[in-house]
């Protein structure tokens, strides 16, 4: 086991690498500077322009600035965002765990309706149970991640009245953030009302941003189960007389689990990548909202820290799964 | 690490030091986006305006609320030298600045604060210059540091300022949000206990509102300042709820989460008007949309092209589509609402065959090859520049001339018109004091060439002599005929081709009171009372 998670380790360190280089490529490839969009219409002289480029250490060559900003990234200084003048650490962590928050209720939605409704479609293949879950599933996978909000939010704020339509926690309450997750800093202060305020905030952005893994994980739930369910020892369960349910459940639902988490593990990655729209539409104050405004901005210490940061929270995320896989299946785990 | 948790704790210890009472008088706004900071003198931008010089602070010469005219502030009266170099300030006695967490005041606003706000931004050996990256662009955009030789505090209420040449438009560059007047007593404090950054980012200021806590991309809270010297204001907290996307806004106003909102989207306004629960205000804004010709270039360089050019234009056919009744064609390059704007000016009309004239005798009968620069964002003055380009393309083919849109990103965008690499481009302008100045001189002066001001590359020497001439006079009624001349020079030398002026419209609940658009775009919760 030891060596294994060494082994799983080791491969962190040249993706982090990879993904340094990539980002500050990219981040220099797109067009336009961040001194031209802070000035805007109000007139820069070039000289003006040169010297805020040089201020801002932007007149260096490109090499140089990597090496530099790889450099600093080391010693955890990933450099101060351009228009706020703040650390980029500092930003991500005051927004990190909104969107985790977000992420978690989310995958938590999709894996609670998803599972047992892959389950049932399998059970009950080619009813009307498993056409319904499979047509509603691939809806979802389809749905324009925009589109869908802005018809959740009509439907469920504006006309009936439900839910609030964005944010976290209404006007009326402010609780100081301790831990940054809403639910849990509203209970540390015994605040009640508010912790209900905002759980009623995090319903409609995580039925949204659950809804495509919800689909992944409903029709990955279903292939898996009916593979398993055709195999000798489901036959063998059955024929010994165990309970349909205990067959199901414990026999068959533990095996087809492997490809299972490892969809959810992926989805936890693109959950980011969706937080990024679904932040926006419901202003809620996470990493998502935060890359959106930098990217507008041209603000490059806070895309590539960004970045950086996001992807070891995904890098992470896959090192747990990877761990997992070796508990549901000891296989993995003592490699012959 | 141990920095980072400071900054979280920052936004506690302020809610520990208030806690708004829940059944106040609350008002809440939706706001378009995070401002960048609260120091006004650092930044360009209106939304961050908006949450700090309009809130926070208080300036020595403010505008009217709902217009452009110049009334005292801090200053209680002033006066201005015959030559017009020298501006003497007497300022307000009685103002209490703010207080916060670490810092209680225990003087007045006096002559020391004035000297502190301007030499910060102009003096470089100042020791707060560099603090927070210290770059002033609009308080250099505006040339103040070319134009201010020295502040001088006569006595604790008389500041003097000495200009290096007179400027008639410097009374209302003071009500400008860069002018916005800091504590020196806070900064001596910090500068004290090394922590300079924090006058930035903790802000004090004598407006009518105090800053309580700012959550990026959630809220910010204010509450009234009891002690504001107008009185204090009507409702007892202010909340920015911090919404990016106008469709949200416009639902989180129709659910009452907020009670006023900021940018409506233009396709939303008929709605909003039909809606029996809320009330949209509009008014003409300070701005202009127009079409510029880059006057270096051949053949825009010849004025009966450009004439022609313009006259193939169809203004109102492409001011209705673009605005769908929201905007006014535009005839001069400054808004109807600025003082000195020359009524007597009759548009040239719409008249195809008259424009292919005009080409003919200029030499070209069979036209030729142009590009129009479509900006790749929307503002007000020009929500939907590509539809714009189009629609001008299709005009310009009706008299033989061929035009190819081009488009880039908007940093280049702005980076390229700068280095005049275009023949005809669209770009608009919203003004920051409602001086004739800052619209006919800025974008169209020599000073302003080759920049991303003077995109018509156009130095007219007649027209420059009256913008100079009108800058040393202080008679507003003088001035006001000279600019008159100057837009006579523009109608017939044809810079640009000036499209819309738009309408603002602010849409809120019927239940608020008391709210005036501001032309300049600000948004001012002061006077605003709910039922």
């Amino acid at each position: 086991m030891t060596s294994f998670f060494l082994k799983r380790l080791a491969l962190i360190i040249p993706a982090l690498a990879g993904v340094s280089l990539l980002t500050f490529a990219l981040v220099h490839l797109i067009p336009g500077d961040p001194i031209t969009i802070m000035v805007g219409i109000r007139g820069l002289t070039p000289e003006r322009h040169a010297e805020m480029l040089h201020q801002l250490g932007l007149d260096k060559p490109l090499w140089q600035q990597f090496l530099m900003y790889d450099w600093n990234a080391l010693h955890g200084d990933l450099g101060r965002s351009i228009f706020t003048r703040q650390p980029v650490m500092t930003e991500f962590l005051q927004r990190f765990p909104a969107t985790v928050e977000l992420s978690l209720a989310a995958i938590v939605f999709a894996i609670v309706i998803g599972l047992p409704a892959g389950v049932l479609a399998a059970v009950k293949r080619g009813s009307w149970i498993d056409h319904t879950v499979m047509t509603a599933s691939l809806t979802g996978y389809s749905m324009p991640i925009f589109w869908w909000a802005l018809l959740l939010i009509l439907l469920f704020s504006v006309q009936l009245g439900w839910t609030p339509v964005s944010g976290r926690l209404s006007a009326e309450y402010w609780i100081t953030p301790h831990t940054g997750f809403m639910l849990i800093d509203t209970l540390r202060e015994n605040d009640f009302d508010a912790f209900e305020n905002a759980l009623w905030h995090l319903i409609l952005p995580a039925i949204v941003l659950g809804t495509i893994p919800l689909a992944v994980i409903a029709r990955m739930t279903r292939s898996s189960m009916l593979e398993v369910l055709g195999d000798d020892y489901v036959r063998t369960a059955r024929a010994k007389g165990a309970a349909p349910w205990r067959v199901i459940l414990v026999h068959a639902l533990r095996n087809a689990l492997i490809p299972v988490v490892t969809v959810t593990g992926l989805q936890v990655g693109m959950l980011l990548t969706g937080a990024i729209l679904t932040e926006t539409i419901f202003s809620w104050p996470g990493i998502g909202q935060w890359m959106v405004q930098a990217i507008n901005q041209r603000d490059y210490p806070v895309i590539q820290g960004g970045i950086l940061l996001i992807a070891c929270a995904i890098i992470l995320v896959n090192f747990l799964v990877d761990l997992t896989y070796g508990l549901i299946d000891p296989r993995i785990r003592h490699p012959r | 690490m141990r920095k980072s948790i400071a900054a979280l704790a920052l936004g506690a210890s302020l809610a520990a030091f208030s806690l708004p009472a829940l059944a106040a008088k609350t008002l809440v706004y939706c706001s378009e986006g995070n401002p960048n900071g609260f120091q006004p003198a650092l930044y360009t931008d209106g939304t961050t305006f908006d949450a700090s010089s309009r809130t926070i602070y208080s300036r020595l010469v403010e505008f009217k609320p709902g217009t452009t005219e110049v009334e005292p502030g801090l200053a209680t009266s002033w006066e201005v030298s015959p030559d017009g170099k020298t501006y003497t300030f007497h300022l307000r006695k009685g103002v209490r600045f703010q207080s916060n967490f670490g810092f209680t005041p225990t003087r007045d606003f006096d002559a020391d604060d004035v000297v502190f706000t301007f030499e910060r931004m102009l003096d470089k050996s100042n020791p707060y210059h560099r603090v927070s990256g210290g770059t002033y662009d609009y308080f250099n955009g505006m040339g103040m540091p070319k134009l201010i030789k020295a502040i001088r505090k006569l006595d604790s209420y008389t500041v003097r300022f000495e200009l290096n040449q007179p400027n008639a438009a410097f009374l209302a560059d003071m009500a400008m949000d860069f002018a916005s007047i800091d504590s020196a007593q806070y900064a001596d404090k910090l500068a004290k206990e090394n922590k300079k950054q924090d006058l930035d980012l903790k802000p004090i200021g004598t407006g009518p509102f105090e800053l309580v806590a700012y959550q990026p991309d959630s809220m910010i809270r204010y509450r009234a300042f009891p002690q504001y010297w107008r009185g204090k204001a009507a409702i007892d907290n202010l909340v920015f709820a911090i919404t990016p996307n106008a469709s949200v806004r416009w639902a989180k106003l129709r659910a009452g989460e907020c009670q006023i909102m900021a940018y409506p989207n233009p396709t939303d306004i008929k709605a909003m008007q039909a809606d029996k629960s809320i009330e949209v205000l509009s008014q003409p804004g300070l701005n202009v949309g127009y079409l510029a010709f880059n006057t270096e270039k051949k053949p825009l360089d010849n004025v009966e092209v450009r004439k022609a050019l313009y006259m193939a234009i169809n203004k109102k056919a492409i001011v209705d589509a673009v605005f769908q009744g929201t905007a006014t064609v535009a005839v001069n390059p400054m808004p109807r609402t600025i003082w000195g704007y020359d009524q007597s000016i009759k548009d040239y009309p719409h008249d195809p065959a008259e424009a292919k004239k005009l080409l003919a005798k200029a030499g070209y009968p069979n036209g030729f090859e142009t590009d129009i620069w479509a900006m790749p964002v929307s503002r007000p003055y020009n929500p939907d520049a590509r539809r714009m380009a189009v629609m001008i393309q299709s005009d310009w083919a009706k008299i033989g001339v061929k035009a190819k849109i081009v488009t880039y990103e908007w940093g280049e965008y702005l980076k390229r018109l700068g280095q005049a690499e275009h023949r005809t481009a669209l770009l608009g302008w919203t003004g920051d004091n409602g001086d004739p100045d800052n619209f006919l001189n800025t974008l169209l002066g020599c000073a302003g060439v080759h920049t991303t001001q003077n995109i018509a590359q156009w130095c007219n020497k007649p027209y420059q002599n009256l913008m100079d001439e009108a800058l040393q006079t202080t008679d507003q009624s003088k001035r006001a005929k000279l600019y008159e001349q100057a837009q006579v020079i523009f109608h017939q030398q044809v810079p640009w081709v000036p499209i819309d002026y738009s309408t603002v419209y602010m849409p809120m609940s019927k239940k608020v009171r008391g709210y005036t658009i501001s032309p300049t775009g600000a948004h001012i919760f002061y006077g605003v009372s709910l039922e």
